[in-house]
């Protein structure tokens, strides 16, 4: 049993990341699609669209892209996105999954890095493929099985990473509602560990439960929530990755907000 | 090195005079919840302390609660529309949504989630403190106020200090209820006889020269019971403001009704009392007040001129092409101001919803068109952008377009305002949220906006006999019930014709009720008989005043006459015949009124 609050480091500051892209120490991953990557990038990052991964998420392809993207165990790994964060923390918990440790997201969007007036390249860097080991990480990961029976236990703590209104229409029983734009500050994908502990704090999601976050389809922004709670120290806690879409497929019980026309109130 | 420390900051030109926040209270608001959840709170200590910083409860559940930001005198800037953005995309439900009473309010946040608020609040000097409870809610100004070609002197610094004078002051923290300031600049754009103390700015000539003072009015207010307020006196200088403010809550604290929570507004004291004897007590009062301060207390008045500065066209890329609905928008959203070749811009919004990228465009907009950097909440849940120069005005329009914000209509009747309803409220009885977002589609739809004959009337619809959209002082005014047929039950509105909130405020007379899916045909065929027996000056306001003072001569002579007109159009159908009556707007399940307990008294 790992120590519940121990900080681990979730994010790669800018300027740490521009050192380490000088010393050619880290595997930079760009997750936009494969016309945007081409046409300007981080430099030296590889380019691994997150519907190429999705296609199939099974671990044994997982590793060949891994592989084919230079990455072997020792490999520091730092993922970015135009998307605030939820689509690079989809690839690097997939990363995490088939056993890689070194994963971190960047800190910002790749908007931001090019409004800051960054370096950026459109050169696609030579790679040569390397060996990861399968190391599969089933202790991160919710299978609706798994969800289904976790949730009768009082030391689960299910999260809804889904915006508010969708919450309030159908969410899954249970399910606490902390929609992925509060996990952000105003200029960074995720708040300061402080800001973050605070925002747990309140709510009492704690170190003493175990966590489960999921979202509406793919995994992206409950992904993204994922990296959030551990960034506050909290690491028990599992990706439910194929998410709401799935639990609706299968038919499972849903719950919503009664007696209220709160789509009304929203401005379309 | 931050990021912010790397990205260079928008730099606005006007600034917030007055910090309203104290960054304490999100702590002290957050370990309260943490208490009260651990059950060592209860629950009416702990609904007093949540009403007390601005968070009410929500319809059906007390997982939520909606957050009310006080904007005093309406005032707002850049980077308080940014963080309101935020916030609602945050913890709402991505918009946001104005009041009347020049709030903007974050609904359907989590509890827990009150005090992250708070804290972003004071970030950029913005509060909810004293918003809701027991206390001096937020102190309106006319959003014309200094710009308004009617008034006498600018309201908007005593509307200010009044409002710093009585956030967190102890005499103001356990009222027998809650209290209520409105200022205004004329008598055509401000509510003043429909408030606890509502005051009209005045000079008079003394001794040779020039007395600013008030035309102070007292005791009115809308309910259950509505009652219109009483001047004061003739002309109150500008010195005795506080006292009188001070002596007027003080009779209100000492005798105001701790126990009948349903009429212990200071409007049911004034009632009971009689206007006379009332009015004597605060004169007596005033004079206590001002021989027994201990140390002179006074008003912090900044009447420092805002600055006015154009702001600078970076690239004015613009050519001369007028967009579309550019004139009709221009006649039924923008007034001229005092000032030479400024104008003032409301901003329409469906009732009073805007979104977080919405939000986010107004800090823009004032950045690019406000000469004084800011804007002003309206009475109506809307947005005056003000000190536009003329020239601008096209390319403002086209920006709005853009942005969603271009509605014609805002200064009309095409622009009803509708509370909160079934979409938030415990009380509520129908959705007259959705109601006011029908008719406002349908009669833009049917360009009534450019009907001049309309323009001075106004649509005011309540979900329930309270009067959060202040539906008694409206031309046609509307509270929301249930109707029944048989066992079937359906939303129903009681209507109010000929209320008025200027110089002649009057309150509406009932007139008929009408079914929830009624309500457009019914407002349209008052519209159809205004025009078939008009005169040829009248407007429908005009003409709907005589009616309710019997003192029109064609056909139509009474508000009986008007119900005899439209009884066919207001007969239920079965349910087997139309379904559909029998649904509320926005919603596909039976009807049946459903009521959670009201929190304006707690």
């Amino acid at each position: 049993m790992c120590c519940l609050t121990a900080s681990v480091k979730v994010t790669t500051d800018i300027d740490s990341l521009r050192s380490e892209i000088r010393d050619k120490s880290v595997r930079v991953i760009d997750v936009r699609r494969e016309g945007d990557y081409k046409q300007d990038h981080i430099p030296n990052s590889v380019n691994l669209p997150l519907a190429t991964l999705l296609s199939d998420d099974s671990p044994e392809r997982v590793l060949k892209l891994v592989n084919s993207l230079g990455i072997d165990d020792e490999t520091p790994v730092v993922v970015y996105d135009d998307t605030f964060g939820a689509l690079a923390s989809r690839v690097a918990w997939t990363l995490e999954w088939i056993g890689h440790s070194d994963v971190t997201l960047l800190e910002t969007t790749y908007a931001n890095w090019k409004s800051l007036g960054l370096e950026t390249d459109s050169l696609t860097p030579e790679i040569s493929n390397k060996e990861h080991s399968m190391n599969l990480q089933s202790n991160i990961l919710a299978t609706s099985d798994y969800l289904e029976s976790a949730k009768l236990r009082d030391d689960v703590i299910l999260i809804d990473n889904r915006e508010r209104l969708n919450y309030l229409e159908q969410h899954i029983p249970g399910a606490v509602s902390l929609p992925y734009r509060t996990l952000a500050s105003s200029d960074g994908i995720l708040r300061s560990k402080e800001d973050m502990k605070r925002l747990f704090d309140n709510r009492a999601i704690s170190g003493d439960s175990e966590i489960i976050t999921y979202c509406g389809s793919v995994g992206t922004l409950s992904g993204l929530a994922y990296y959030a709670l551990k960034s506050a120290g909290l690491s028990n806690t599992k990706l439910y990755v194929r998410s709401f879409k799935e639990w609706k497929n299968l038919e499972k019980p849903t719950d919503k907000q009664e007696d209220a026309n709160y789509w009304d109130l929203s401005a379309e | 090195m931050s990021i912010s420390k790397l990205k260079p900051s928008s730099v606005d030109s006007a600034k917030p005079k007055i910090n309203w926040a104290r960054i304490d209270e999100a702590d002290n608001f957050a370990n309260t919840v943490k208490l009260y959840r651990q059950g060592k709170y209860d629950e009416d200590s702990f609904r007093r302390f949540r009403l007390q910083h601005g968070a009410y409860g929500t319809r059906m559940t007390s997982d939520y609660a909606m957050v009310r930001v006080k904007l005093p005198a309406g005032e707002i800037y850049p980077k308080q529309f940014e963080t309101l953005s935020r916030l609602s995309e945050q913890y709402s439900i991505g918009s946001a949504h104005f009041s009347t009473r020049e709030n903007i309010q974050l609904h359907w946040v989590i509890l827990e989630d009150v005090s992250e608020i708070f804290r972003s609040l004071a970030e950029v000097g913005l509060t909810s403190r004293e918003a809701c409870g027991n206390s001096v809610r937020n102190v309106m100004c006319s959003p014309l106020s200094g710009v308004c070609s009617d008034e006498k002197f600018d309201s908007t610094p005593y509307a200010l200090a009044t409002a710093k004078f009585f956030l967190r002051n102890p005499m103001a923290q356990s009222l027998p209820r809650k209290f209520k300031f409105n200022f205004t600049c004329c008598e055509k754009h401000g509510m003043v006889r429909m408030v606890d103390v509502g005051l009209i700015p005045e000079i008079q000539q003394i001794n040779g020269s020039e007395q600013k003072g008030f035309k102070i009015f007292l005791g009115g207010g809308l309910g259950n019971r509505s009652f219109i307020g009483h001047q004061l006196e003739d002309f109150t200088p500008e010195e005795d403001l506080l006292y009188t403010s001070i002596a007027v809550m003080r009779i209100f604290d000492r005798l105001g009704d701790r126990k009948n929570l349903a009429r212990n507004r200071m409007r049911y004291l004034v009632n009971d009392m009689g206007w006379e004897k009332f009015q004597n007590l605060v004169l007596k009062e005033r004079a206590i007040v001002r021989a027994t301060q201990s140390v002179v207390t006074k008003l912090k008045v900044d009447t420092t001129p805002d600055k006015i500065t154009r702001p600078l066209k970076i690239s004015d890329e613009s050519g001369s092409s007028v967009p579309d609905g550019y004139a009709r928008w221009l006649k039924t959203n923008t007034i001229k101001q005092k000032q030479s070749e400024y104008r003032s811009v409301f901003i329409t919004l469906e009732a009073g919803d805007i979104t977080s990228n919405q939000l986010n465009s107004m800090a823009t907009l004032i950045r690019e068109f406000s000469s004084e950097g800011k804007a002003r909440t309206g009475f109506v849940q809307n947005v005056a952008l003000r000190y536009v120069h003329e020239d601008d005005l096209v390319k403002l329009y086209s920006k709005l377009l853009e942005n969603g914000l271009a509605k014609s209509g805002g200064l009309t009747m095409t622009t009803p305002v509708g509370c909160s309803g079934t979409t938030s409220c415990n009380l509520a009885l129908t959705n007259s949220h959705r109601l006011a977002k029908e008719i406002q589609r349908k009669f833009l739809e049917l360009k009534l906006d450019e009907d001049d004959d309309l323009a001075d009337s106004s649509i005011k619809i309540s979900g329930c006999p309270n009067s959060c959209a202040q539906h008694g002082i409206a031309t046609i005014g509307f509270f929301g019930g249930g109707g029944r047929l048989g066992k079937d039950m359906y939303p129903n509105y009681q209507m109010s014709l000929g209320g008025r909130f200027d110089a002649d405020t009057t309150l509406g007379q009932t007139c008929l009720r009408v079914p929830a899916k009624r309500v457009i045909p019914v407002i349209l065929k008052i519209i159809e008989m205004f025009k078939e027996n008009k005169q040829s000056d009248d407007t429908l306001k005009s003409w709907i005043h005589r009616i309710v003072n019997d003192s029109e001569d064609s056909n139509i002579k009474s508000i009986a006459d008007i119900k005899n007109i439209l009884a066919p159009l207001v007969v239920p159908p079965t349910k087997e015949d139309d379904p559909d009556f029998y649904l509320d707007y926005g919603s596909d399940t039976s009807y049946h009124t459903k009521t959670g307990k009201g929190e304006c008294a707690a």
